[in-house]
């Protein structure tokens, strides 16, 4: 059972939403402002990051229904599909184009299709992030290999393996 | 219609290795179709080639490579394709009667098809790449012929033998044909020969491509190989060693000659290897019992004759050659088929061990006196017309063709020794069998056999010994009625030297040469008949070693400098790993610069007031990493350093890279801690694979290099910048003013494509790495469990459930 600190718990709370907002927000603003669909993902992978401090893998994985391959695939596929698409039309790969709306609330909007393509990234960022956490996440067991430290200023017993003071004790 | 010769050969063969299993022997004669029609349709079309109206046909395949199929079928290439395909169809028939109906037999018919293929096309193509690329395909085929049984390891052994000696052989004929071809500026043979280069390159050209015949064609000291090969099913020698493969080299000496033996090294190097492959190859044809090795070194003997005829260049000589071509292809078959029968119905081939041969095996005798006589330059045979030639065109010659006409005469008068020994091996074995063994037979024992041998004498089938009789009939045709083939010959001789002709006929009158001829068989006779102390003799004379311990000894020593050289450089240490790749790029960086003229001026050496308390936050974190003892602090100070970049890069006016290198180092801490749980606290105190003084060096040369690299980088431009020109169609083109992401999606949007799949394939390779030590853990966890743990849904375990362990 995983020790639980209160104060990380609460800053999470806090911080998570803000920072998914944040990433979106970088997301969609990239095309004008500093930010970008890598940025959007590092931002939204940073607080997933966050989140697996305070909870361990299970905080990471009750995240979200779809698994972590789904989200790099899926993150591929739409990228690859807004190279592609263009193609249809005669036109070169990766040709990007924009459309101006206006959406009732909104005014007017200019969109670009690099907002998809970016989309596409943003998503991999994240299941990148995710799949490592998922894959290196999981706590490390006695018999996967304890080494025994070779100087003789080693601390007691549980000082030996880095990271198990938080964890109280291994599974 | 030639390429679709080749093709159908390329067919054929495929579909008996495909067919295989159904087929069984009658797989010969699907592969038989391809030399058979190859044979039909070029005599058919033989006449206006004869006439000197060559046929031609060209496909371009790599213009830019001048890699042009170019087919050019001359009275030469005709008569090669006589051998190759005529002999073939007859190899074939035999072969069919030789092997027992299956897979086996069916996977040697395909590959003597395709090899049959292969040779077609060394003899009929005319560009230097395209004869390299057929070439190589005969090695491949011919090592996959030879190691046929590849259950047996010598016979595994004898193919590596036969490939790596051929190949290095290619490959330097490779290297002459490219410079010989860049020289000439063309790459087409017949443009080549009518107007060769001359030169020091020409010159190297040319012994490279005389040593790729020669390891083609077993000369000295490249012969080993042959011998070994003779492990493979007898029809696949009679076709390959003696009809067709080792025949390429001499087509090559053939075709070059002409226009290149004036040339300095060409004649001399030729002739000499010749003399000495006929004379030691008819030497050791004295010794061995197992006929298939005797006819081995008389092949190697022969050999020897041919390469010093072409080699020699001259118009005379040149005919004689293919004369003794044709002759030496008609005997060789037949002599092989011969043995093969021997072996097939007796089981030994040992000469000592052979039984009576009686009833039914007179035809069989028949064929392998007239092939064997044809050998020894009998009258009125193929064999002595030939020989008569060579003996003539050499008496013409100068003072050098004499003395290269007295090794020929010595190497003849081994010739007849030895071909008076399968004689008398056959007709009269009593001859042979009291003469003590002098040497250890190779291949198998043919004392396991011995008790099979005496009884099991049993008369070979007709249709067996048929191809061979008919190759002897038309040694006989040819030796009592030479004009049948003078024409043939003639105009060979012709296409390759115009001023080449053959006028070959049986009786010339009372000459020297017929003197010199009947001398040869005199002594020859005499030498057979005092097999015994000669025996004896060269028993005690001969060397230690032999070609195939000097190759093995030569492999050993090559994979032993192999493996000593992989256990300097690859010793596993990472210390030593990380020395070498930094050293070598930091090095090769400062002599880069140091060379070139990229000093603009020292730079400032602060830029704004601002960068200093952010370099010294670099620097401090740098050295603080170092100096670190636990693996933590290492990791978040070198996460610190990153942080000071990307302050680096806020402060310069970069903010998309600031935003990136912040989220990017945070992250990176993460994942390194992630990783660094599993190992100690504490650096472990080792001794270092490099001591202080080294690593300290190493470090500053990193260092330096960097920043010589950073300042040459900065003053290195020549031209204006793309940046300027992105930054100007940035929002008219790309519907953005975030430049930086506009690169990004847009301009190098093909870039990023790339980086996000190399980001997928990295994110599944980290997962496996990292999985594939945990799997059995879980496997054996969750069996201890009984239920399968909650991974798959939404929302953490009820409370009070006791926490899943053991993950």
């Amino acid at each position: 059972m995983m020790r639980r600190s209160l104060i990380v718990d609460t800053t999470l709370r806090l911080v998570f939403d803000a920072a998914i907002v944040l990433a979106l927000y970088l997301l969609f603003a990239g095309h004008n402002q500093p930010g970008g669909g890598f940025i959007g993902g590092l931002v939204a992978g940073a607080a997933i990051a966050l989140r697996y401090v305070a909870g361990g893998p299970d905080e990471v994985r009750d995240l979200l229904v779809v698994r972590p391959w789904t989200l790099l695939g899926g993150g591929l596929f739409v990228s690859a599909a807004t190279a592609l698409v263009p193609l249809v039309a005669g036109l070169p790969p990766l040709d990007q184009r924009a459309w101006s709306l206006r959406p009732p609330l909104l005014g007017d909007v200019k969109v670009t299709s690099a907002t998809v393509f970016d989309s596409g990234v943003f998503l991999i960022v994240v299941g990148l992030v995710l799949m490592v956490l998922e894959g290196l996440g999981d706590d490390p067991s006695p018999e996967h290999g304890t080494h025994v430290p070779a100087d003789a200023t080693a601390g007691p017993a549980h000082e030996g393996r880095l990271g198990s003071e938080d964890r109280g004790e291994v599974a | 219609m030639p390429f679709a010769l080749l093709a159908l050969h390329a067919v054929c063969g495929a579909a008996a290795l495909l067919g295989a299993r159904w087929l069984g022997r009658r797989a010969f004669v699907v592969g038989a179709v391809a030399p058979l029609a190859t044979a039909v349709v070029l005599a058919a079309g033989a006449g206006p080639v004869l006439d000197g109206d060559a046929r031609t046909a060209s496909v371009s395949w790599v213009p830019r490579l001048d890699l042009i199929l170019d087919i050019r079928i001359d009275a030469f290439s005709l008569l090669m394709v006589a051998l190759v395909s005529g002999i073939g169809v007859l190899v074939f028939a035999y072969a069919r009667q030789y092997f027992e109906d299956s897979a086996r037999a069916a996977r040697a018919a395909g590959l003597l098809t395709l090899f049959a293929g292969a040779m077609l096309g060394v003899v009929t193509v005319d560009n230097l790449l395209a004869l390299y690329v057929f070439w190589e395909l005969t090695s491949i085929t011919s090592y996959l012929l030879i190691g046929l049984d590849d259950t047996k390891a010598e016979a595994r052994a004898a193919a590596l033998h036969a490939l790596l000696l051929t190949g290095l052989g290619g490959l330097a004929m490779l290297g002459g044909f490219v410079l010989l071809g860049t020289e000439a500026g063309t790459f087409r043979i017949s443009g080549l020969l009518a107007d060769p280069p001359g030169g020091r390159v020409v010159d190297v050209a040319l012994v490279l491509i005389l040593l790729g015949a020669f390891t083609k064609s077993a000369q000295y000291p490249f012969h080993s190989w042959l011998p070994g090969a003779m492990v493979a099913p007898t029809p696949i020698s009679a076709y390959l060693h003696s009809a067709a493969m080792v025949k390429a080299g001499v087509y090559v000496v053939a075709r070059f000659a002409p226009a290149f033996a004036g040339a300095g090294v060409w004649r001399p190097l030729t002739v000499t290897v010749g003399l000495v492959t006929m004379l030691a190859g008819g030497l050791r044809a004295l010794r061995p019992f197992d006929l298939k090795q005797l006819l081995a070194f008389g092949t190697i003997s022969q050999l020897g004759f041919l390469v010093v005829l072409f080699g020699i260049g001259q118009p005379e000589a040149t005919a004689a050659g293919c004369a003794v071509l044709l002759g030496h292809g008609l005997f060789k078959a037949a002599l092989f088929m011969v043995v093969g029968i021997i072996d097939h119905e007796t089981h030994t081939r040992d000469l000592r061990r052979l039984p009576d041969l009686g009833q039914g095996w007179g035809v069989t005798k028949a064929v392998a006196v007239v092939s064997a006589a044809s050998m020894a330059a009998v009258p009125p045979l193929a064999g002595f017309v030939a020989k008569e030639s060579a003996y003539e065109a050499l008496l013409h010659g100068g003072a050098a063709e004499r003395w290269t006409l007295a090794g020929i005469v010595a190497g003849s008068v081994l010739t007849v020794a030895y071909s008076a020994r399968i004689v008398a091996a056959l007709v009269r074995p009593a001859l042979v069998r009291d003469v003590a063994p002098s040497e250890p037979e190779p291949g198998p024992d043919p004392a396991a056999h011995r008790g099979h041998a005496a009884h099991t004498a049993h008369a070979p089938r007709l249709a067996f010994v048929a191809p061979g009789a008919l190759l002897a009939l038309t040694t006989v045709a040819l030796g009592v009625a030479p004009t049948i083939g003078n024409r043939l010959i003639d105009r060979a001789a012709g296409a390759l030297d115009s001023e080449a002709g053959a006028k070959l006929s049986l009786w010339h009158g009372v000459t020297t040469a017929l003197l010199l001829s009947a001398a040869t068989l005199v002594a020859g006779v005499a030498l057979f008949a005092l097999r015994a102390p000669v025996a004896t003799m060269q028993a005690r004379l001969a060397p230690r070693t032999d070609g195939r311990a000097v190759y093995e000894r030569a492999v050993h020593g090559v994979l032993g400098i192999a493996g000593r050289t992989t256990a300097v450089v690859q010793s596993g240490s990472l210390p030593v790993y990380v020395a070498v790749i930094l050293g070598v790029a930091s090095l090769s960086t400062v002599a880069a610069t140091v060379g070139a003229p990229w000093w603009s001026g020292m730079p400032d050496v602060v830029g704004r007031p601002v960068h200093v308390p952010v370099a010294a936050l670099l620097v401090a974190a740098a050295f603080a990493t170092v100096a670190a003892r636990r693996r933590f602090v290492a990791a978040v100070l070198l996460g610190t350093v990153g942080y000071g970049m990307a302050l680096l890069f806020a402060v310069q006016g970069a903010p998309d890279l600031a935003l990136t290198q912040f989220s990017v180092e945070t992250l990176s801490i993460v994942v390194f801690l992630l990783v660094l749980r599993r190992l100690p606290d504490r650096f472990e105190r080792r001794r270092p694979a490099l001591g202080l003084v080294p690593r300290l060096a190493l470090s500053a040369t990193v260092g330096v290099s960097v920043m010589l690299l950073a300042l040459a980088a900065g003053g290195a431009r020549t031209a204006p910048p793309v940046s300027a020109e992105m930054t100007q169609r940035a929002l008219p083109e790309g519907y953005g003013r975030n430049v930086v992401n506009v690169v990004l999606v847009d301009i190098r949007g093909m870039d990023t494509m790339g980086e996000i799949t190399v980001l997928v394939v990295a994110a599944i390779g980290v997962t496996a790495l990292a999985r594939a030590g945990l799997r059995p853990r879980l496997r054996r966890a969750r069996a201890g469990r009984g239920t399968a743990p909650a991974r798959d849904t939404v929302g953490t375990p009820p409370a009070g459930a006791p926490a899943p362990r053991g993950r």
